[in-house]
């Protein structure tokens, strides 16, 4: 099927836009950091944030209204945002006359949406985590403009390979999977720095105007990180099942250790580590978090190099040559 | 990373004598053992299994490529060999890849299998005792009720029952007490999950073990047989016996590869009749994503190209059309395609072998008399040839690619370039010795691949079932509910103690809540209904 100008040129303009709403969202989630009062110390939060994951939550410390609506207006943006980005795949998808996520530019668009949507499903649910929202939304606007400058690719048929019902399967499970798992990764980052700025809170050596006082209590953070992982662990586990099956239909084997399956069996082995290590002594908080920062690494790691640089099975990522 | 186990109580007063060299040997033994299935053990197992795995991506692997990996010696002559040595070309099949996940699992059945026992031992015992100090527990709480204390825990127990829970009642050292139960199948799925990849490592193995697949170039109108003798390449496990293959015959009728307008490859299908030696008379069409299954075999379609054939006219006037040879595609846009074609037999003795080395174009475009091709498909094939007289090597014992003249003997002057032209259809080349060389035609073939793994259905159920297990041990919640009743200190009525313990992902709180909100309503409408006669129980 020859790809619709119109509606791909449409496709294009709807990405700038969401890239700008995003935009927006970032700098009020920003003005809702700024505007925050300094919240009172309060050092029960160090104990429960390295605690065990059963413990109580402390209540996060009240919100001044100022802050709490810019709260708002940036969550709000942001749905729009993401309602536009919906746009872009949906667009595409009518262009070209099959799912939107053919090649990387594709890929990585979803991959954001689903970043987006999952970090926005907790923000609207826990205000608490709104605080977090400079932190995914940052990234994702990174994301986004690197995907437009280096990824783009037109809109176009695919390849014979990628033509199954697999493709549905597989690749929108590997989407949703990663896109979790990005949030889960920055809810780890921010842990790890708030969790050393409540140590020093602790000890009475911390800057009571850090911005770090603001973001969600590490216990907060880590109990974001776990349940987003959770969730899309099993994600990623049907993803790699899915791959499997698909590539016993399409490669002559079910597993054949290509760059890409090897890279999402390491991610798989590092994100087990983490489940396991949340649950362990000696591994939880800190040590945790970090694995589950490879993770993300790992992950990001297997979508570029693996597609740019290394040459195997997966490498229809339609990238401009 | 270090992994120091926890201090452990040292073991009571010091005994009066050394312990036997067999009970330190097997304290030692022990000691090892409970390190190994420690979960800290097993989770520096993971990190070391995903770390080894990293060089089999950013090396090139036997597995995949040969080819790369002959590159690559090639290019770092004096590193490739050290690397070698060190499996980093066969790093999936090498002795420390399998040195950790032997350990690894190793460590998983250690966990698993005590865990299991214990699983099946909860699963028909009740609920354990209430803990002396209820309220102790994270989530806890306590309600007045005028009832007795046996009524109280009656209503407790119906309630607990509604919800699905065991339910055992108990007179503790401190009062009444119920004790409830529920989400066993969390450790049910955790358990199906971890004995679920062990399953999987077998059945991986196993298709490792007595599986194999061979590939063979077949050109339109021809076939093969599955046997090793026919395979351009193949790979088997090492318990396959070269007697006992799947006694099928392939013949490849007609082969299509069909573009977008923008020339994206659409699909590629084969006609193709199978069936056993001498009766390949079933007809099938299979393609790229559906590959032909018969009785646990199967054949594939993993890519394809064209072989030109030529017409060969001797000096002496001898004649032989119809000479070809499959060209491989160097590039899968265009399929412009490398090839070479040995004739050994048609020149005048030993040193006059003929052989033709070249490029195919399905579409040809000649600027400065270079041939590229345009299109990948035949529209306006063109060849560009080399002709080559002199000795070929073919029976010297040294192996040498079909698919390429030996350029060692190019240089040494065995073979002569003898000619040269860019060829279209129809056209033809005298060579300085008056042989006639014509572009007659092509044919189009297939890379066929047989693949034979005893393990794939096995390994499919372990992963189905993984998945399932996962799903229960993520999603589902164990909670306990421990209740215990105390005469109110005015008293009149009963003071109730709940608390609850939950094991598993969401908030308990909102939960906990929301039971003794429940329990509460439950407690105050039997309150007001005195004449509900006391269970007899």
């Amino acid at each position: 099927m020859t790809p619709d100008p119109s509606l791909a040129a449409l496709s294009d303009r709807l990405f700038s836009i969401s890239v700008a709403l995003y935009s927006v969202a970032v700098l009020a989630f920003c003005a809702q950091l700024a505007f925050g009062r300094r919240p009172a110390r309060t050092p029960e939060l160090v104990a429960a944030g390295a605690g065990a994951p059963a413990a109580p939550l402390p209540p996060e410390p009240v919100e001044p209204t100022r802050s709490r609506r810019w709260g708002q207006i940036a969550v709000s943006v942001a749905v729009l945002g993401a309602l536009t980005h919906v746009g872009v795949l949906v667009t595409r998808g009518l262009a070209t006359g099959r799912l939107p996520w053919g090649n990387m530019y594709e890929f990585g668009t979803a991959m954001v949406l689903v970043a987006v949507v999952s970090f926005l499903v907790f923000a609207i649910r826990v205000p608490a985590v709104r605080h977090l929202g400079a932190f995914v939304l940052g990234p994702v606007v990174l994301a986004m403009v690197g995907i437009g400058l280096f990824l783009y690719a037109e809109a176009g048929p695919l390849v014979a390979a990628l033509r199954s019902s697999w493709l549905a399967v597989h690749v929108t499970s590997a989407i949703l999977g990663f896109g979790i798992f990005f949030v889960s990764g920055i809810a780890s980052m921010t842990y790890l720095a708030r969790s050393r700025y409540e140590a020093k809170l602790a000890e009475g050596t911390a800057r009571t105007d850090s911005i770090l006082a603001r973001v969600p209590s590490a216990a907060t953070l880590d109990r974001v990180a776990h349940r987003t992982a959770v969730f899309g662990f099993p994600i990623w586990t049907f993803a790699v099942i899915a791959g499997a099956i698909w590539a016993e239909s399409a490669w002559g084997r079910f597993w054949g250790w290509d760059p890409k399956e090897t890279w999402a069996f390491i991610a798989w082995v590092v994100y087990a580590a983490y489940l396991h290590a949340r649950t362990t002594a000696g591994w939880r908080g800190r040590p945790a978090a970090w694995v589950n920062t490879t993770g993300l690494v790992v992950m990001v790691f297997n979508l570029l190099y693996v597609n740019m640089v290394s040459t195997g099975l997966h490498s229809y990522a339609g990238l401009p040559k | 990373m270090t992994v120091t186990a926890p201090p452990r109580p040292s073991a009571a007063p010091p005994p009066p004598a050394r312990p036997s060299a067999g009970r330190r040997v097997v304290a030692t033994l022990l000691h090892w053992w409970r390190r190994l299935t420690a979960m800290r053990t097993a989770i520096v197992l993971l990190f070391l299994l995903a770390l080894c795995a990293v060089p089999g991506s950013l090396l090139p692997q036997r597995s995949l490529s040969k080819n790369n990996v002959t590159q690559y010696f090639t290019d770092h002559p004096s590193l490739a060999p050290w690397l070698d040595r060190l499996y980093l070309f066969d790093v999936f099949s090498s002795p420390w890849f399998a040195a950790v996940y032997l350990l690894l699992f190793i460590s998983l059945i250690g966990c698993v299998l005590p865990r299991a026992l214990d699983h099946a031992r909860a699963l028909r015992a009740a609920p354990p005792p209430a803990p002396r100090h209820l309220l102790r527990l994270p989530d806890s709480g306590t309600l007045t009720t005028p009832l007795t204390g046996i009524a109280a825990l009656d209503v407790v127990e119906e309630e607990l029952r509604v919800r699905r829970y065991r339910v055992v009642r108990r007179t503790g050292t401190s009062g009444p007490e119920v004790s409830a139960e529920k989400g066993y199948l969390k450790e049910t799925g955790n358990l199906l999950f971890h004995l679920s990849l062990v399953a999987l490592l077998l059945g991986l193995a196993g298709g490792k073990l007595w599986g194999y697949e061979g590939s063979i170039l077949v050109t339109e109108g021809q076939g093969f047989c599955n046997s090793f003798q026919q395979y351009d390449t193949y790979s088997s496990g090492p318990l396959v016996d070269g007697a006992d293959l799947t006694p099928l015959c392939v013949d490849l009728h007609d082969f299509r590869a069909q573009y977008e307008p923008n020339l994206t490859a659409s699909s590629f299908t084969a006609k193709i009749g199978y069936g056993a030696p001498g009766q390949t008379d079933t007809d099938a069409t299979i393609g790229v994503n559906s590959p032909l299954r018969v009785d646990g075999d199967r054949v594939y379609v993993t890519g394809h190209g064209f072989s030109p054939t030529f017409a060969v006219t001797l000096p002496d006037g001898t004649k032989f059309t119809d000479v070809s040879v499959p060209f491989l595609p160097t590039d899968q846009k265009t399929m412009s395609s490398e090839g070479a074609l040995k004739l050994p037999d048609l020149g005048a003795g030993k040193d006059k072998q003929l052989a033709l080395q070249g490029l195919f174009a399905p579409t040809g475009l000649v600027q400065n008399k270079i041939l590229t091709s345009v299109d990948p498909r035949p529209l306006a094939p063109e060849v560009a040839i080399f002709a080559y007289q002199g000795y070929l090597g073919l029976d010297s014992g040294i192996p040498q690619s079909v698919y390429s003249l030996d350029s060692s003997a190019i240089t040494r002057g065995q073979l002569t370039k003898v000619g040269a032209a860019n060829l279209t259809l129809g056209q033809s080349m005298t060579l300085p010795d008056g042989t006639k060389i014509g572009f007659t035609g092509f044919k189009e073939f297939a890379a066929l691949q047989f693949s034979h793994d005893p393990g794939e259905y096995w390994v499919l159920a372990s992963a189905i079932s993984l998945l399932l297990g996962l799903l229960g041990m993520l999603l589902l919640r164990r909670e306990r509910v421990f209740a215990r009743v105390t005469p109110a200190s005015d008293g009149g009525g009963t003071v109730l103690t709940v608390a609850t313990l939950t094991r598993g992902s969401g908030e308990s709180g909102p939960r906990f809540a929301a039971l003794t909100d429940d329990l509460d309503a439950a407690l105050g409408a039997r309150a007001s209904k005195p004449e509900v006669p006391p269970r007899d129980s």
